[in-house]
């Protein structure tokens, strides 16, 4: 490690220091109290004490920031694999997006030389301008809670900006960015940074229809080609892309893209961290080859190992039975929970009863968004059929009659682990698929009984239950 | 319109246009089309549902729904809108109209852009937008439907419109002119923004609301309302049915149920604070 990257606490100021142990004792007393994982409340002192902390903490060290509608915690927890396989990383993995989360993460680990932070959509431009990260990785752009942050054209012009701006730190960020996302492309081709375009794909094209550079009409097609009709804002040629569960390379070259987490979402989320990792690394743009980074392909291999990623696609033991919890947010991240659930549901030999027998929660708290509209972009209809789909949470009226006009079966089910036992009871009386199975391991995640698919709130409240 | 009853004999349908989803679709406001649609087909109405695109002529219709959508979008739908020119044609012929948000402001004489400037609407509602200077209204809305309010058609009993219930999220402010009758007023959330309390606005067969929810799965009778006037528009193209009352009960439950939040959103004193402080934006 060079004098540069040398661990945060050696180099703060008095100030700073009354800062980080204003942090690191709110942490421990929040956690005490039982109030929640203490990450949010000692950041937030801290930034009252001294709102340049996070920035003496940041820019010590080596940082990726990660940010998009869907995929944040996943690829920041993937990106942390690669990045340091023996856990000496400095990240945000409770979810915790927003600047205090973000400080909150930097004091808990002093002396690790990096850090992947998952940032807010919203709050890009503010910690990119705090913390000077060497990589800044754009997921995607879509409907998210629109009631509280912003229309996705406006935050697209905000990364835009934010980018294009000429960089506080000494260089500007190497930018890693999907370039099947219309949106991403127009916010990333303004960055000062070199951009790497990777092929992550894009389940969620109708926020992308109008051009975000001229207000035209994006044409998506043939294959994952698209083009604006009037701008020529077009697909940037990619570096790596996703394609069969590979990672594909202009080269020819095809790594399989094998993980513990299930998806071709989180294989996209994946590819997007294998790009980033070597870039976070290097000291040089050729920074496969200098000692202790990771090649592509290494860095796939440590990702295959996460299996946890926030209780999300974990497995929980209820009565005997495996249920697995899902988190879906909006209507992109619905859409690519039910391909996962289509794509199981076909394959013989998956989980396929755990894809068949669903409850489903909406909650519509501060942290959900409060309008739930957002219900009728979600492609119900594609559940119709299915047996035993229990609506559950707070919002389950909303959702009950959305499951209606949808035309799916469904019952309702106010409380959510009632609603579980109603799905699994169901799945015993209706003798589904998977009924003639021997009784499964709870932890075993490969045959869940009931698969539980839930937004923000809905999905912590169950996940505490267990 | 529509060429009448198909020759081979099948009745002709009852035609729903969702309006440029592709600029008009950011609130959720297309399940407007998929409730009016369902509810027609539940009662053995021949019914087509057509999302028409932005970059095609607009298709014939007896009832469209234009939803809520980003500044841009906004401008370009209703330039597209006028351009066609088929909106304006349809209303004449009879056919019913749904704007919500976005869709309600392009309905209107004018609509602000972007920056905050005048521009034409459709003028299918004797309404004028301008932009607020109290930042955005967003939360949930209660409206009392207002007198003389739109009834349901006599298949249905005929009555009033129950209670308005939806969410708000938009930066205009509303006036409406002598032509236009207000739809509701307001007793929580912001509606038409004027000071007079209105919410909405309807003018013969035309509708506008600021309310997402969407507004028509939660308040199923002005969905009927829109289906009556509109089934009347396809019986004279040959379109064969009529409407019954259908079971509500999952929508009457959530009607309940968001009236009862709105009475402890309105009692909890932030609210109040927000409203007086004209609500700054919030992320």
């Amino acid at each position: 490690m060079t004098g540069r990257h040398r661990g945060a606490g050696t180099t703060l100021g008095p100030r700073a220091a009354v800062g980080v142990a204003a942090v690191a004792a709110a942490n421990r007393a929040s956690r005490r109290l039982g109030r929640g994982s203490g990450t949010v409340a000692g950041g937030r002192i801290g930034l009252v004490l001294d709102p340049g902390l996070l920035g003496e903490l940041g820019r010590s060290r080596r940082v990726a920031l990660v940010t998009g509608t869907n995929g944040k915690t996943t690829t920041t927890r993937l990106l942390s694999a690669a990045v340091s396989p023996n856990g000496d990383v400095a990240t945000n993995d409770t979810g915790a997006n927003m600047p205090a989360g973000h400080l909150a993460a930097l004091v808990a680990r002093p002396d690790a030389p990096n850090a992947v932070l998952e940032v807010d959509e919203v709050y890009l431009g503010t910690v990119v301008e705090a913390v000077w990260p060497r990589v800044v990785v754009l997921l995607n752009l879509s409907r998210d809670q629109l009631d509280r942050t912003n229309e996705v054209r406006m935050l697209a012009a905000r990364w835009r900006e934010s980018l294009g701006r000429p960089p506080a730190g000494p260089v500007a960020p190497s930018v890693v960015a999907n370039a099947d996302d219309p949106l991403v492309v127009w916010a990333a081709s303004g960055a000062v940074g070199p951009c790497t375009w990777v092929g992550a794909g894009q389940v969620w094209r109708q926020d992308a229809v109008g051009c975000p550079a001229c207000g035209g009409r994006i044409r998506f097609g043939p294959g994952s080609a698209w083009a604006c009709d009037s701008c020529g804002l077009e697909r940037p040629p990619c570096a790596a892309w996703l394609e069969d569960g590979s990672l594909v390379r202009p080269d020819g070259s095809r790594l399989p893209v094998r993980l513990s987490i299930p998806g071709r979402f989180n294989q996209a989320n994946a590819i997007m961290a294998a790009v980033a990792a070597p870039l976070l690394l290097a000291d040089s743009a050729d920074g496969a080859s200098t000692p202790g980074v990771p090649t592509v392909e290494e860095a796939l291999d440590r990702m295959a190992l996460v299996d946890d990623v926030a209780g999300r696609f974990a497995v929980l033991d209820r009565h005997g039975a495996g249920v697995r919890l899902a988190l879906a947010k909006n209507p992109a991240g619905w859409t690519a929970i039910f391909d996962l659930l289509e794509e199981e549901r076909m394959t013989a030999d998956g989980p396929a009863e755990g894809a068949c027998h669903l409850v489903l929660s909406v909650n519509a708290r501060v942290a959900d968004g409060a309008d739930t509209s957002w219900l009728w972009d979600v492609p119900f209809e594609r559940l119709a059929g299915l047996p035993a789909v229990v609506a559950t949470g707070e919002r389950h009226r909303d959702l009950a009659v959305r499951l209606r006009y949808a035309g799916v079966e469904h019952v309702a089910v106010a409380d959510p682990l009632a609603a579980v036992d109603a799905a699994l009871a169901r799945r015993g009386s209706t003798g589904g698929a998977g009924s003639a199975r021997p009784v499964v391991s709870p932890t075993d995640a490969r045959w869940p009984a009931v698969t539980v698919v839930a937004n923000y709130t809905a999905f912590t409240a169950l996940r505490s239950r267990w | 319109m529509t060429s009448g009853a198909d020759p081979a004999g099948a009745p002709a349908a009852l035609r729903v246009v969702v309006v440029y989803p592709d600029l008009l679709g950011t609130y959720g406001d297309g399940g407007n089309g998929t409730v009016l649609a369902r509810r027609a087909a539940w009662r053995g109405i021949p019914v087509e549902l057509l999302l028409a695109p932005s970059d095609e002529p607009l298709p014939a219709g007896h009832l469209y729904c234009l939803g809520g959508g980003e500044d841009g979008p906004q401008v370009r739908a209703a330039t597209l809108l006028s351009e066609d020119g088929g909106l304006a044609r349809a209303v004449a012929g009879g056919a019913a109209v749904l704007g919500v948000c976005a869709g309600f402001q392009v309905l209107g004489r004018t609509y602000p852009d972007a920056h905050g400037r005048p521009l034409p609407g459709l003028g299918l509602l004797d309404v004028e937008t301008r932009r607020s200077r109290r930042g955005r209204a967003v939360g949930e809305v209660v409206a009392e439907p207002a007198p003389g309010s739109p009834r349901l058609p006599p298949a249905l009993g005929g009555g009033g419109l129950p209670t308005l219930t939806g969410f708000e999220n938009h930066a205009g402010v509303t006036t409406l002119g002598t032509m236009a009758r207000p739809l509701g007023r307001v007793s929580l959330g912001v509606g038409n923004g004027d000071g007079d309390g209105t919410e909405g606005a309807w003018q013969g067969r035309v509708v506008g609301s600021y309310l997402h929810g969407p507004l028509l799965a939660r308040n199923t009778a002005l969905a009927d309302v829109l289906l009556g006037w509109a089934l009347s528009a396809a019986v004279a193209d040959g379109c064969v049915g009529d409407l019954r009352p259908l079971d509500d009960e999952e929508e009457a439950d959530l009607r309940a149920e968001r009236l009862r939040a709105a009475g402890h959103l309105a009692r909890r004193p932030e609210r109040w604070v927000r409203q007086v402080l004209g609500r700054p934006r919030g992320g």
